[in-house]
């Protein structure tokens, strides 16, 4: 190292300022480099040779480096390859003496940061090393997101270790990383968005968007201008230029949901967008080049659907290209007690609660429970006993569930009195929620409301119900 | 760290700005509280003359005052175009923590760019430049505050941004550096 080109200790009010190595064969330019950035503030050390410099490169960190092209020995290209290979993040300035359209080109394709010919302008060299150092630090920035982007995502994992539940995360191993579009089928409840998310996640599509559309929430002319955007004055009302979630997704993943409600209509058109992977905003007139990947979603049986004319044959052809069954929870009841610690963990965590345990009687209800509305149910039923249970341990009579056990033989039970019981049963466990309740029943929520009527339950009387003659 | 001692301002090829070398001197003397002793060069300035730029290496110059420093700081000033290798131009050039600095008016001469003579400017921005480079000697690096002398100025317009006195934080630097004993004052 040319130790004798280092300066003593400079007094400066800045120390996070990135580090500079200057690799050249002249003494002189080494010398005025170091000199200039080190009344800069910036840390530098020298090196005379491509040996020196790969010695300096493996011992310690450098931000920015100043590789003259022509040396004896390994010429500075030859070096900047090395460079990259040690650390590919590092902004490398290559200095010649003589322009030379060539060799700059091919330095910048080996992924030098920028090229100056000699002498430089001083004001120029500055601006050049901050902007490295800037691009640099952004750089790094960047990996340290991407890390906590996949920290989040590994956080919020699919929970589970049952054969069932470790067959869909090999599926989605399998599927992630080709471009292929996925069919989640499932109950409600069982996670079909979590898988779309891990798909996501593990596709190399991940640094970018997931966007979401829940297709049965909207109607078919809000749903065509959330999918495709408009343009100002598309229609009445709009007055601004809207970037539907298609272009949205570009990059990305575009996940739809209960896609079996979306229309005839719609289907046509969106058929189209995805085998030209071209989308025209509502009122335009050109078609936008978008690069997206299709996951969707239902818990409708499609094959049905198609029969009856209700969903066009292409479009589920065109959808269901690979498909991921998301078991139902009674399908998986091994899973429920690791579920529930997990769910239990992050609830007395985000309610600071410090419920540490699900005591095994209370464990056991869990895991004899079908949990008809699947994991999200049973996430609920742990955030509701989370709420009104004490540390240290969650206990039966804290849980929203009792055993579900078929009705005894003979019963004289009538149809009726099974639903209005079931009914207030739910809406008891759902805290009385009736979108719950009819995702629960899968019912729409007006059938809910008539059933609350046809029974006259009234909050009480559906606890009072529940307690009293459920089945034990 | 330099000994405390004189500082020696050595007038280099000055030609028609020679006037201004004593009411630097006296401007130095007000800042870093030395005395300033003017003395010619003791060596052939041509010795940093590089023909194929028609420019004079700063660096050689540097090598030429440092033994003329003689225990205590010494500043060149000069008319003639500075440069260091790989660098078109300097406005100056000094020793980080070392005794020796140079500086040129050169580039600071409005006419140079097309404009009036303005001599007023010319030595505001002299002093400017005097003060930033002995101020490297003191151990001064680069200053983010963009009114302090110690503010870097890579072309002629950044020099009148900023002011003639250090920063309160590299004053003291400067302060601590003058030892012994502190007698540095602040130009406040």
């Amino acid at each position: 190292m040319t130790t004798s080109e280092r300066a003593a200790k400079p007094t400066h009010p800045t120390t996070d300022l990135g580090t500079l190595l200057v690799v050249d064969d002249e003494h002189a330019v080494r010398h005025s480099l170091s000199n200039w950035f080190r009344k800069d503030g910036y840390p530098v050390e020298t090196a005379e040779n491509a040996t020196e410099a790969l010695r300096w490169l493996q011992k310690q960190r450098f931000d920015v480096v100043l590789l003259d092209i022509k040396m004896p020995g390994m010429d500075g290209m030859e070096l900047l390859e090395h460079v990259r290979k040690i650390d590919e993040g590092i902004a490398v300035i290559m200095i010649t003496a003589f322009a030379s359209v060539e060799t700059a080109v091919e330095s910048l394709k080996l992924g030098a940061f920028d090229y100056v010919t000699k002498p430089i302008d001083p004001d120029e060299l500055s601006h050049l090393v901050r902007r490295a150092m800037e691009t640099r630090r952004l750089a790094e920035e960047n990996v340290q997101l991407r890390e906590t982007i996949d920290g989040m995502v590994g956080a919020d994992t699919i929970v589970g270790e049952s054969p069932a539940i470790r067959s869909v995360l090999e599926l989605i191993q399998h599927v992630a990383d080709t471009d292929a579009t996925v069919l989640i089928r499932g109950e409600s409840g069982t996670g079909k968005e979590l898988i779309a998310r891990a798909i996501h996640a593990n596709s190399r599509r991940r640094y970018f968007p997931i966007v979401p559309v829940n297709c049965g929430a909207l109607p078919e002319t809000l749903l065509e201008s959330e999918l495709f955007g408009h343009e100002r004055g598309a229609f009445t009302g709009a007055q601004y230029r809207r970037k539907g979630k298609i272009e949205m997704a570009d990059g990305g993943s575009l996940f739809l949901d209960e896609v079996g409600a979306i229309s005839p209509k719609m289907q046509v058109d969106l058929l189209r967008v995805l085998e030209t992977k071209e989308v025209t905003r509502i009122g335009g007139s050109h078609p936008l080049k978008v690069d997206f990947r299709v996951i969707c979603a239902t818990n409708e049986d499609l094959e049905k659907a198609v029969e009856e004319g209700r969903f066009r044959e292409d479009f589920y052809y065109r959808l269901n290209v690979f498909t991921i069954e998301a078991p139902p929870l009674r399908a998986r009841k091994s899973d429920v007690p690791l579920l529930a610690n997990h769910f239990l963990r992050r609830l007395s965590r985000q309610m600071d609660k410090h419920i540490t345990e699900i005591r095994p009687d209370a464990m056991e209800l869990l895991v004899a429970y079908d949990w008809p509305g699947n994991v999200r149910e049973l996430a609920n039923a742990i955030e509701r006993a989370v709420v009104v249970g004490k540390p240290p341990a969650i206990r039966p009579e804290d849980l929203p569930v009792r055993p579900s056990r078929p009705s005894p033989v003979g019963s004289e039970e009538s149809l009726a009195d099974v639903e209005k019981r079931h009914v207030a049963a739910v809406l008891e466990h759902t805290g009385w929620n009736i979108t719950r309740a009819a995702e629960i029943l899968q019912v729409d929520r007006v059938t809910v409301y008539n059933k609350i009527k046809k029974y006259d339950l009234r909050r009480e009387e559906a606890v009072a119900l529940h307690t009293a003659e459920a089945p034990r | 760290m330099t000994a405390p001692g004189p500082l020696r301002l050595v007038p280099i090829y000055c030609g028609e700005r020679s006037g201004l070398i004593d009411p630097l001197a006296c401007e130095l003397t007000e800042t870093f509280r030395v005395e300033v002793e003017v003395r010619p060069p003791a060596f052939d300035p041509e010795v940093a003359f590089d023909s194929s730029r028609g420019q004079y290496n700063s660096r050689i110059l540097l090598g030429q005052l440092l033994k003329q420093s003689r225990g205590g700081r010494v500043l060149g000033v000069t008319n003639v175009d500075l440069f260091i290798p790989v660098l078109t131009y300097v406005f100056g050039e000094a020793q980080l923590d070392g005794p020796a600095a140079v500086v040129s008016s050169h580039r600071l001469d409005d006419r140079l760019y097309g404009l009036p003579e303005n001599r007023h400017l010319l030595f505001e921005r002299l002093i400017k430049e005097a003060i930033h480079e002995l101020g490297h000697t003191y151990g001064l690096i680069h200053c983010p505050d963009g009114r302090c002398v110690m503010a870097s100025s890579t072309y002629v317009e950044e020099i009148d941004l900023k002011s003639e006195r250090f920063c309160d934080r590299c004053l003291e630097k400067v302060r601590e550096a003058a030892e012994p004993p502190a007698r540095t004052a602040a130009r406040l």
